[in-house]
């Protein structure tokens, strides 16, 4: 690990937000946990597709289906060929990752929409196995009650769980962002003709990028699981991938952190705004259209801009990518 | 495995049915695709509001003339509807970036989706036919149902329709040119935010009379819009992004394939037209006939 990798104000920011996030079980009620908990998974769902859309320029419009098969490949690793939960927690991921080839395979002969839409179609061939094959999937029913050890049963210990899988899927993210090959992906996001004359293999760093991605798709699959102990094809159907997709566009998807805020949003916005009103994707919708029409670069996109005016490289790619698609 | 030829026909004749309607409903979107370069989420939703608006009106007008009424109004309405969401909110982000134009209509669907559970409900709710379409008919020894010939007619009729429209009116013509080439269309002297209006309001229109054509065969519910709007997707993509007949082959793959699936493999059916998309994207991906993109 480089030391340029790390920088020190951040360092302390981010080291007060983990004994922030290590203390606030002990005083939070446990629904408030259990929520944060939630927040985790998804953020780290959100910040797996951005690894491939904002920073790889990728139209991954189906990157549910990669969250939903490591879910249920743990349920079913654990509850019909009754693995122990350690090594269906290192399989699974590992099951995804091989799903984000297979399908990655296919797709990245294509580009732009194109490659969306394979996506979409073989992603919800999967989708649709799992909603009928009754006898393997228990079809659109699910299975519920996995059972998980006692070790991480109660809803504090999965937070912990949750929180220290979350924490590492970041930094490994983070160290992959600033390696080599993060940087390539994005400069293929923002010139893939030219790096293909440099002589980068473009679709096999799209390929690499979508299966890395897809493990920790998986990862937070895995999680999923651990928390709420069901599956249901609703995890591999595409309307979650928007969400998430959205989610990245919400927080800012140029920068390495929006994903989270934008899961954090979304989240809250079901959880608490749901209390008062069914309604909630209603307010979710307008507060899209709002976004739209003031932050464009998303709420993290936005702060950096602020914050940071001398840095606005990241936002200046931007433009790039909507100019090749 | 023996079957029955008459099963196989009627199997035919429902699937063709179907695509019909795939087929009205993804004319729109591909339409809108080819026009704005948008594919638009909210178009599922569109089609959802055209059911729920077809039932209220047959409510309202018991008999057989609340079904031709709904027929002729349930469009208008979702018209209507995309006429006031495109020029307040959406003619404004032309000039963004092309996901931002994605993520309008995401929202879209998000607020129509609970705009319509807020007016609606979400109960199941039905639509009955008039009683001049009960009752089978027999085509070739298949039986089917009366409605299922008048989707048949009603389908080819939008076609033609489309086609005309495209090809022999002035604004057709217009409409086609921005989908190749917008600047210069507007280089010309046309004023393109309009032909961008126009296009997207006739592709929601299109989206409602398929959703009020849809409402006698199936339960109106909430959902629904999720449902179809992925196959409109990947139906539009099979046929070629923005060309009218490849939505009528991609309609036509989807809903006979999903028909003969139920024939031959009643639990897989929905696992078929599927597999039907991804070997069709993988040998041709831009589709089967020619895309404007």
């Amino acid at each position: 690990m480089r030391k340029s990798t790390f920088k020190a104000p951040s360092m302390w920011l981010c080291l007060s937000l983990l004994l922030l996030f290590l203390f606030l079980p002990a005083v939070l009620q446990r629904f408030y946990t259990y929520i944060l908990a939630v927040i985790f998974v998804t953020s780290l769902l959100a910040m797996s597709l951005n690894m491939v859309v904002g920073h790889g320029g990728l139209f991954q419009f189906h990157h549910g289906v990669f969250y939903g098969v490591g879910a249920y490949a743990f349920a079913l690793m654990i509850t019909k060929a009754g693995f122990p939960m350690w090594l269906a927690f290192i399989a699974s991921p590992l099951v995804a990752a091989a799903t984000g080839f297979l399908i990655g395979w296919f797709c990245v002969r294509l580009t732009s929409l194109y490659f969306g839409m394979l996506q979409i179609s073989l992603g919800s061939l999967i989708w649709a196995l799992a909603f009928r094959w009754y006898s393997l999937t228990n079809g659109d029913d699910g299975i519920h009650g996995i059972p998980v050890p006692d070790v991480i049963s109660s809803t504090t210990s999965s937070y912990y769980f949750i929180f220290l899988f979350f924490v590492l899927g970041i930094l490994v993210m983070y160290v992959i962002h600033m390696s080599p090959f993060g940087t390539t992906m994005q400069a293929i996001r923002d010139n893939p003709a030219r790096c293909s004359a440099i002589g980068i293999n473009v679709r096999r760093h799209q390929l690499l990028a979508i299966v890395i991605a897809a493990f920790f798709a998986g990862v937070a699959g895995v999680l999923f699981v651990v928390l709420e102990r069901s599956v249901f094809p609703d995890l591999l159907f595409w309307v979650l991938s928007l969400e998430i997709f959205i989610m990245c566009l919400l927080g800012g998807w140029f920068t390495f952190l929006g994903p989270v805020v934008g899961a954090a949003i979304t989240v809250s916005l079901r959880t608490f705004v749901g209390v008062y009103t069914e309604y909630w994707t209603f307010i979710l919708g307008i507060l899209l259209i709002l976004l739209i029409f003031f932050l464009p670069e998303g709420v993290m996109g936005f702060f950096t801009r602020k914050f940071r005016k001398g840095r606005g490289q990241e936002a200046a790619s931007a433009r790039g990518l909507h100019a090749e698609s | 495995m023996a079957f029955d030829l008459s099963a196989i026909g009627s199997q035919f004749f429902v699937g063709l049915s179907r695509s019909m309607i795939l087929f009205i409903v993804c004319s729109g979107l591909s339409f809108v695709l080819g026009v704005l370069r948008v594919p638009n989420i909210a178009h599922g939703s569109l089609y959802m509001i055209g059911a729920f608006a077809a039932y209220t009106i047959t409510k309202l007008f018991p008999g057989p003339e609340g079904f031709w009424l709904a027929l002729v109004l349930s469009p208008l309405i979702v018209a209507l509807v995309s006429f006031v969401a495109e020029r307040v909110l959406f003619c404004h982000l032309y000039q963004r970036e092309h996901l931002m134009l994605l993520l309008f209509t995401f929202a879209l669907m998000l607020i129509l989706g609970d705009l319509v559970k807020m007016i609606w409900g979400a109960e199941y709710r039905s639509v009955m036919a008039p009683d001049s379409f009960s009752g089978p008919v027999t085509i070739f020894g298949a039986s089917i149902p009366r409605y299922n010939v008048f989707l048949l007619i009603i389908g080819p009729l939008v076609a033609i329709g489309l086609w005309l429209f495209t090809n022999k009116t002035k604004i057709g013509k217009i409409a086609r040119a921005a989908a190749v080439d917008r600047e210069m269309v507007g280089a010309v002297g046309i004023n393109v935010s309009w032909v961008f209006a126009f296009a997207f309001v006739l592709g929601c229109f299109l989206a409602g009379l398929g959703g009020a054509l849809v409402a006698p065969t199936v339960s109106i519910t909430l959902g629904m819009d999720h449902n179809l709007i992925i196959e409109a997707f990947l139906i539009v993509t099979i046929g070629g992004l923005g060309n009218m007949w490849g939505a009528m082959v991609g309609s036509l793959i989807f809903g006979l394939t999903q028909s003969f699936g139920v024939l031959f493999w009643p639990q897989y059916a929905i696992v078929f037209p599927y597999t039907a998309v991804v070997i069709i994207l993988i040998w041709r991906p831009k589709g089967l006939l020619k895309s404007v993109w």
